[in-house]
């Protein structure tokens, strides 16, 4: 998706080297070492704050837990594009993948056990992508045309198939399935949250550190525990599939010409990469990985399937691969950002009112920073920003919770009206390529 | 190419795009154990009635506006997938505001209209702004000013524009709009339906007038039309793409704030929790099935508010209705990959009278004439 249009649509790139041009030292996202150190920075911030607005559940290993598992589906169809975009295709049909994952996760976990709901909804969300694929690749169709066909496509074949399946005799109705059978088991880490160990309960180091309640420290510790107590095994995996994506992408010969079809199709195919394979095999993938996000929500999360489960997160996916600048790590980051805002949101709908005095004081670090770097436009607008939610945190003394729920979308616009110039979506993302038509 | 020739490749898309959905529907519905051929001639018969004829008109007239609303931004291959924000919040406002204000009747029902033209374009305007000023595709911030507005809407609803609840009622509302602020219906000119047809079908006919007139008869349209197929040709010529941009997205959202018009004016009268959504992503559809031809969208329209009428009846054969959902996306897939393949077609059939006419003109006393050669479709 060519998200930094100088020029109107229907511009062809056709030199890779043009969007190299501009800052070629610095990446819009720095080394590893700053980003952790900025992280850590953050972190100290939001703990500071907990304690100033005496709202514990900001830090809690509750509420850093509820995070994680709101953030693997919304982080799955985030994986999902980047798979497709990074290979030039867009792919607004996440949502109606994720839809057709939600719906044969249930089915095959409610006839034959949770664990083949994951290969089904795998399956059906890849059949989603086969479809698109077919559609941009092979038939040249327009990428957000096909996409909005198949999320009308997805909810129409699931609810069709619903009413065929999920009878009143099996219990379920055509937008609800029958409760899956059995349950993906979870993981406790031994020591650090007092998980088993050969059938020894280890003590629960981060959990007495947590209810020592010392600024900082204790909140670390809730982050940790959060992180390693009562993870179910579909979300390991989730993780996983972010430095595994991010090896085979930009480690192996494979995703250098996955890569390469993204930025300049007619480069990579004069070199001899069958560039219609690799999309249809990005694809593919793509929709795979939706379909496992649907399966967490249906399987896992809820262990039925309902109708309107999935409720826009294809496109909060989509919002965090934007966010995250098409890299791994940055759509992670973006995902584990929106469902801290949902976690907190599910949890205590008090604590998100003092996050707006943590987005008040980021916001006026980032401007400190802007204008010593001397971008002094940029400075006053995220200035400006920052001053109104600090109004905000002051006037009022709770948000609603429908403000909650845009969260994503809000702070998405917002790095796009911002940062839109350092963003760096894959040059050919989102053109209609055919062999032979561009030289 | 001949005349003859354009119209035959122009009306073969769609027609086989009908045939590969019609195709595709039977399989499943013959998969699933129904009898496709009854359940279609049930469908056909149940549309024939005179209610049936009126419900297909009135459905139609929100799928065509949102169509047009599409269809404007996709002159300049801009891609506004935003009408279903910008028409749940214009419905709202103009629920809320034609309630509060009191006008004689004429004055009303355009009050409320130029409140919905206006959010629309408000809302549109901040995706227009985006992409004017920062370069942010609009693809990308209408999707996300899609879901805004779905919370913008829920939290204004809930918290100003409700009307007190009613004892023992659970639906929530706003006021209900007054008598005056009322688009009267009329009845069918023929049959005896005891429904009426909306008095916004002659605005939206209007519109869709307005709208071949001002892209094929007007110099904005001619700019319009020229930055889309050419942009740095357009450019070239004097076209200030960015003001092209910038108006165009405004026109598009101020059209797809009447979206909801004609329910809110003709049936609802009030804005509640259940306001009709979708038509937006719906009115894509029906865009591409007309290729943003004002008569072809018409037509779009018609087919898809004849299939959702026509799923009812499909009900009481004890055939999940939802198979016309599955009709529609097939419908839209398979008329877009099908505009895509007889394009390629008509192509090949260009280049191929281009060669033999350049053949005779070679072999020919007058020698090599370059007329003839160039030219796409």
């Amino acid at each position: 998706m060519t998200t930094t249009q100088p020029e109107p649509a229907g511009v062809v790139p056709t030199a890779p080297q043009a969007s190299a041009a501009g800052r070629p030292t610095r990446t819009p996202i720095g080394s590893a070492s700053r980003i952790l150190l900025v992280a850590a920075g953050l972190f100290v911030l939001l703990s500071l704050i907990a304690t100033v607005t005496d709202s514990p559940d900001l830090t809690s290993s509750g509420t850093f837990g509820a995070s994680l598992r709101l953030a693997v589906p919304i982080g799955l169809a985030g994986l999902g594009g980047l798979w497709a975009e990074r290979a030039g295709v867009v792919n607004i049909g996440l949502e109606g993948m994720m839809i057709l994952g939600t719906w044969f996760g249930a089915w095959a976990g409610w006839k034959y056990g949770v664990w083949w709901g994951v290969p089904a909804a795998v399956l059906g969300g890849a059949a989603g992508g086969l479809v698109h694929a077919i559609a941009t690749v092979t038939f040249g169709v327009d990428h957000i045309v096909s996409g909005v066909a198949i999320n009308i496509l997805g909810g129409g074949v699931t609810r069709y198939l619903g009413s065929l399946v999920f009878t009143a005799d099996t219990g379920g109705s055509a937008s609800l399935s029958p409760g899956v059978r059995g349950r993906i088991g979870t993981f406790t880490m031994p020591f650090l949250s007092g998980g088993d160990l050969f059938g020894w309960q280890t003590p629960d180091i981060l959990g007495r550190i947590e209810r020592w309640d010392w600024v900082v420290l204790s909140d670390v510790a809730g982050l940790g525990r959060g992180l390693t107590r009562d993870v179910s095994y579909l979300t390991l995996i989730a993780i996983a599939l972010v430095p595994i994506t991010w090896y085979l992408l930009w480690r192996t010969a494979f995703g250098l010409r996955l890569r390469s079809v993204g930025e300049n199709p007619t480069a990579a195919d004069s070199l001899g990469v069958p560039v219609y394979r690799f999309k249809y095999i990005a694809v593919v993938v793509s929709g795979a990985l939706a379909g496992l996000g649907g399966a967490v929500l249906s399987i896992e999360a809820a262990r039925v399937y309902r109708e309107g489960q999935v409720a826009g997160r294809g496109f909060i996916g989509l919002a965090a691969l934007i966010f995250g600048n098409w890299r791994p790590g940055g759509l992670a980051a973006g995902s584990a950002f929106f469902g801290f805002t949902d976690a907190l949101q599910l949890r205590d709908p008090g604590s998100v009112h003092a996050l707006l005095l943590f987005v008040a004081v980021a916001a006026g670090l980032l401007a400190l920073v802007a204008a010593r770097r001397g971008v002094l436009l940029r400075s006053g607008i995220i200035f400006v920003v920052g001053m109104l939610f600090l109004v905000w945190f002051l006037v009022q003394d709770s948000v609603p919770a429908q403000f909650v729920a845009i969260t994503p979308y809000v702070a998405t616009l917002l790095v796009l009206g911002v940062f839109s110039q350092r963003l760096r979506p894959p040059a050919a993302d989102g053109v209609r390529w055919r062999k032979g038509e561009h030289t | 190419m001949t005349g003859w020739q354009r119209i035959f490749y122009a009306l073969l898309a769609p027609a086989a795009a009908l045939v590969a959905a019609i195709a595709i529907s039977a399989l499943v519905l013959g998969l699933s154990g129904h009898n496709p051929i009854s359940a279609y001639g049930d469908m056909l018969e149940y549309a024939r009635r005179d209610e049936s004829i009126v419900s297909i008109v009135n459905r139609a007239i929100p799928l065509y506006i949102a169509a047009l609303a599409v269809a404007l931004g996709f002159k300049m291959n801009l891609f506004n997938i935003g009408v279903e924000g910008q028409y749940r919040l214009a419905a709202l406002f103009a629920a809320w505001l034609g309630a509060e204000v009191s006008l004689p009747a004429p004055l009303h029902v355009s009050f409320l209209l130029l409140v919905a033209v206006v959010v629309g374009a408000v809302w549109a305007g901040i995706a227009a702004v985006l992409r004017t000023w920062r370069g942010v595709s609009e693809v990308i911030s209408t999707i996300m000013l899609n879901s805004i507005a779905v919370g913008v809407a829920a939290y204004l609803f809930r918290t100003y524009f409700k009307a007190p609840q009613r004892e023992g009622s659970l639906l929530e509302s706003t006021e209900p709009l007054p008598a005056s602020a009322r688009l009267p219906g009329f009845d069918l000119p023929f049959g005896d339906a005891r429904t009426q047809v909306w008095g916004f079908l002659f605005i939206a006919i209007a519109l869709g007038i307005g709208y071949y007139v001002l892209i094929w008869r007007t110099r904005f349209g001619f700019d319009l039309r020229a930055s889309g197929a050419n942009a740095s040709a357009a450019r070239a010529s004097g076209v200030n793409p960015a003001r092209m941009i910038l108006f165009t997205l405004l026109l598009s959202g101020a059209v797809a704030g009447l979206v909801g018009m004609p329910q809110l004016l003709g049936s609802t009268f009030k804005y509640d929790n259940a306001f009709q959504a979708g038509i937006g992503f719906t009115g894509i559809g029906v865009a591409l099935l007309g290729r943003n031809n004002p008569a072809g969208m018409a037509v779009g329209a018609l087919l898809f508010s004849f299939l959702d009428r026509s799923s009812q009846i499909l009900d009481l054969q004890d055939i999940p209705r939802e198979v016309v959902a599955i009709m529609q996306g097939t419908i839209l897939l398979s008329a877009v990959v099908a505009y895509e393949v007889v394009r390629r077609m008509a192509d090949r059939a260009e280049v191929k009278a281009a060669a033999s006419r350049l053949a005779e003109t070679r072999s020919g006393p007058g020698g090599l004439s370059p007329a003839g050669a160039g030219g796409t479709a």
